[in-house]
């Protein structure tokens, strides 16, 4: 039987990169195929050029041993493959049935859509590949993990037999995962094919048959998952060892820096944060953990001031901030890394030397009292280059220019190079690859040692773990547990997050 | 080195597109006129034959001063991303209060001047207030707003002020409508003849360079080293550029939202200035649509003071040129309103056009320059 796909010496250049250079890959009939490697291995390119969404400058591809040429999704879907993107799109005011046909409506004379024929095919997909959902609810009332099944029945729905599946676990609780797990090996035997991709080794080897490693572009590796171990496939992936986030000992002091009490933030009316208490100490990390949703942005809003804050204190230093502005708390010295950078952390058409003094536009050497500093913001934008490796071909580029990771390490320098005493870190390795995210990681430990107090938000639970002082856990707007992380795995996180533990229980 | 050779290349790509846009309306101008049945080159010449007496160069330098100060205006409006549709009706209404205030007081010159300056600004900063706390509180788009501000301030207010406050008190009847009592000498900003005849021959036939020039060039300096260079200005840039990531770095969105309209409608409040500080009196009809011209010259300037100085020359000129057109008879004088329209046009697209070039050549720059680290 031919191969489902297999792509032979695929290249795609953009201006001033390769992003796939001769990249082989080869996936069996109805296997699980992993394909990973770091951010910017060019995974996603390959995934775009093989649904249609970009064009290969060169090679061949083959579906089923057919040579094909895609223009557009639709020719991807022609032939049975299905993707599944990373970000769901669901209409959350459409019920699964809706969600699920839309775009594909089977209709009746006079344009009306056949309901009853759709529920009887949605029925039959969800019996021939073992996957449950209720076609009359609501998207909104759903769990990210039901969502996602939602996205993957829809393409079902539409004939695939092969399934692109794009980070899939980058929203799910460790749970959520395992569910996801168990309806993949479902599909599989059901006759499907998965392609799968994902840089969470622990996962890859969990769920994948066959794993292709991609590095820098190149496909360096296809290897069996029952031959290969995680080390082995880190190996692989970053060409080294693959470093931790893990900090040495503890740093933490005496001295209180934030004092956040009874905290409660209302959104339309509603507690979105609520009877929040938390201390950082010079020298510590604490770390909030939370399915996205349950409070943390908010949490991070009030405490820097740009959200109002409905009841309780917010102490910096000692004095009451709580209804002080966002410019009074940052020239206080809180330092902020917002979880969108692009949104939030800077001013894309802006050279990088003005956006070095975003935040920070009061204080010296960017300003010298009503006036701008050029050749203050300049030479502090050299050095935030130089120290935190930001790589630009020089400080004048605007920022957009600048790949994720590099515009992230140039937010983490600019938070530091003005020695904040307290950093609020939201997600501040999201979307970076693992050479940007040793580099972030490393920052922030030798802040840690050098005193600063740190408010650590992350999705990523190694991180959590590896860099906290103490773990906090945030479900529905409040603290649910305070945890040790020396004596936490990712799966006891998982439970407090989805709300199946409570520390009540585990005591 | 390598920064003079950047700030080079960036005023390279700066001025192209406005030269191109340049280009391409005259080249477009020449088909219309071929079209119509004019000799393009004939017509060309003849406006800037025109344009090259020095009498006709006063008239432009007059036009181009309230459009340059028009063009600031909408100008501070655009770098907060604030559409400023109501200089138009700021400059009129505080035109006229200006006018009213500083015909009923009688004070030495340069304090009677400062006065109205004063009251003008004020006026203007107020009634564009309106729009800035509108849009903060309730929500509704500026352009919206100062759209309607412009209609109540023209045929309400205006309407309404120039009856009471009529040169000889109202006069009950209103028969004659004369415009606002004429302010005093010491009131009035004295002519720039006697400055530009120290380089030149003597200026003929009763033209007179206007006063407001200076304060257009104040404005046109306060503007540059203010946006530029002070810490407001910053803040003013990084809010337009981007509300949330100046909201996180400490600047409030609202209240900048308010400041930049107040500013605007201040310098709005002077775009009127010409009238009232030359002629003495807010007219029974004002010039109108210098708001509106302001915003296509902070358009076709790209928000900077010396772009608005081109431009206002260059709208100033095609104004002044229409009606030589008219007397030698080598064109229609409408061509000169097809070719101002052309240069709006053409520039719109050619600003797209150079800046996705240049953010495709920065973003290549910047993924050679890793590559190369990476390799």
């Amino acid at each position: 039987m031919a191969r489902a796909i297999e792509l032979i010496g695929i290249t795609k250049r953009f201006p001033g990169v390769v992003a796939n250079d001769k990249v082989d890959l080869a996936v069996e009939q109805g296997e699980i195929h992993a394909v990973c490697g770091e951010n910017g291995a060019g995974k996603s390119t390959l995934m775009k050029i093989l649904y249609g969404m970009q064009n290969a400058d060169e090679g061949t591809m083959k579906v089923n041993g057919q040579e094909v040429r895609f223009h557009k999704p639709t020719d991807a879907i022609d032939l049975g493959i299905g993707m599944v993107h990373q970000h769901f799109m669901l209409a959350d005011q459409l019920t699964v049935l809706e969600s699920v046909i839309l775009g594909s409506e089977p209709t009746l004379a006079g344009g009306r859509i056949d309901f009853a024929a759709a529920k009887a095919h949605l029925a039959e997909v969800s019996q021939a590949y073992g996957l449950n959902v209720d076609p009359d609810q609501l998207i909104e009332s759903l769990e990210v993990g039901e969502r996602q099944r939602v996205e993957i029945i829809k393409v079902l729905y539409r004939g695939a037999k092969i399934l692109i599946l794009d980070e899939p676990t980058a929203v799910l609780v460790p749970q959520e995962v395992e569910e996801l797990f168990r309806n993949l090996r479902e599909l599989k035997a059901n006759g499907a094919t998965i392609l799968f991709i994902d840089h969470k080794l622990a996962e890859v080897l969990a769920i994948a048959d066959t794993v292709t490693v991609l590095r820098q572009g190149r496909s360096v590796a296809t290897v069996k998952a029952a031959d290969v171990t995680a080390p082995q496939l880190a190996e692989l992936m970053v060409g080294s060892e693959l470093p931790t986030p893990a900090t040495s000992e503890s740093t933490v002091t005496d001295d209180v820096v934030l004092q956040v009490r009874d905290l409660q933030i209302n959104e339309a009316g509603r507690p979105v944060v609520s009877d929040v208490n938390i201390v950082i100490r010079r020298g510590e990390v604490v770390g909030v953990a939370g399915v996205e949703g349950n409070g943390q942005a908010a949490l991070v809003d009030g405490i820097i001031g740009t959200r109002p804050v409905a009841g309780g204190t917010i102490e910096l230093l000692g004095d009451d901030v709580t209804r002080q502005s966002v410019r009074h708390r940052r020239e206080r010295g809180i330092g902020y890394i917002p979880q969108d950078r692009q949104r939030e952390g800077l001013l894309l058409l802006a050279p990088l030397w003005e956006n070095a003094a975003l935040g920070h536009q009061t204080q010296a050497p960017y300003s010298q009292g009503f006036w701008m500093n050029r050749s203050g913001m300049r030479t502090a934008t050299q050095e935030i280059r130089s120290e935190f490796d930001v790589r630009t071909p020089n400080i004048d580029v605007a920022a957009h220019a600048l790949s994720g990771g590099n515009q992230q390490k140039f937010i983490v320098g600019r938070e530091m190079h003005s020695q904040p005493t307290l950093l609020v870190a939201a997600h501040p390795t999201r979307g970076i690859d693992v050479g940007a995210q040793a580099a972030v990681w490393d920052q922030l430990k030798a802040a840690r040692a050098a005193g600063l107090a740190t408010l650590l938000v992350s999705a990523d639970l190694d991180e959590l773990i590896g860099l906290s002082d103490t773990i906090v856990v945030m479900f529905r707007g409040r603290i649910v547990a305070t945890l040790d992380p020396a004596k936490v795995t990712p799966r006891d996180l998982g439970a407090y997050m989805t709300g199946a533990a409570t520390q009540d229980d585990a005591a | 080195m390598t920064r003079i050779a950047s700030v080079l290349r960036r005023i390279k790509t700066d001025a192209a597109a406005p030269v191109m846009a340049l280009v391409f309306a005259v080249a477009a101008s020449s088909v219309v006129l071929l079209v119509a049945g004019s000799n393009p080159i004939q017509a060309y010449s003849d406006m800037l034959k025109h344009a090259s007496k020095l009498e006709t160069m006063i008239d432009i330098l007059n036009r181009a001063t309230p459009l340059f100060i028009a063009g600031i205006a909408a100008a501070i409006g655009f770098r907060m991303n604030l559409f400023n549709i109501g200089v138009e009706g700021q400059y009129l209404l505080a035109a006229l209060v200006a006018a009213h205030v500083g015909g009923l007081v009688h004070l030495p010159a340069p304090l009677h001047i400062a006065l109205i300056l004063l009251v003008a600004m004020s006026v203007g900063a107020a009634y564009s207030g309106v729009a800035g706390v509108l849009k903060v509180t309730k929500g509704v788009h500026e352009v919206i707003s100062t759209i309607m501000l412009n209609a109540i301030a023209t045929s309400g207010l205006i309407v309404a002020g120039l009856q009471a406050w009529q040169a000889g008190g109202g006069l009950g009847g209103n028969v004659t409508r004369v415009g606002t009592t004429p302010i005093d000498e010491s009131g009035r900003l004295p002519n720039l003849n006697g400055f530009v005849e120290i380089f030149t021959r003597d200026i003929g036939r009763d033209r007179e360079l206007t006063g407001v020039l200076v304060v257009a060039i104040a404005v046109g300096v306060a503007y540059h080293v203010i946006v530029g260079r002070s810490r407001f200005g910053f803040d003013l840039r990084a809010s337009g550029a981007n509300p949330f990531a100046a909201h996180v770095g400490g600047i409030p969105p609202k209240r900048m939202i308010v400041t930049a309209m107040v500013l605007s409608g201040a310098v709005a409040g002077l775009v009127g200035m010409t009238e009232i500080m030359d002629g003495g009196v807010f007219p029974a009809n004002p010039i109108q649509g210098l708001g509106f011209a302001g915003i296509a010259v902070a358009l076709l300037g790209r928000n900077s003071a010396i772009g608005a100085l081109v431009a206002a020359l260059i709208f100033a000129f095609l104004d002044i040129s229409s009606g030589i057109l008219q007397n030698t008879g080598s064109a229609s004088r409408e061509i000169v309103q097809i070719m101002q329209g052309l240069i709006i046009l053409a520039a719109v697209v050619a600003y797209q056009v150079t800046e996705r070039a240049r953010a495709r050549e920065e973003a290549k720059a910047a993924a050679t320059a890793l590559a190369a680290v990476a390799s």
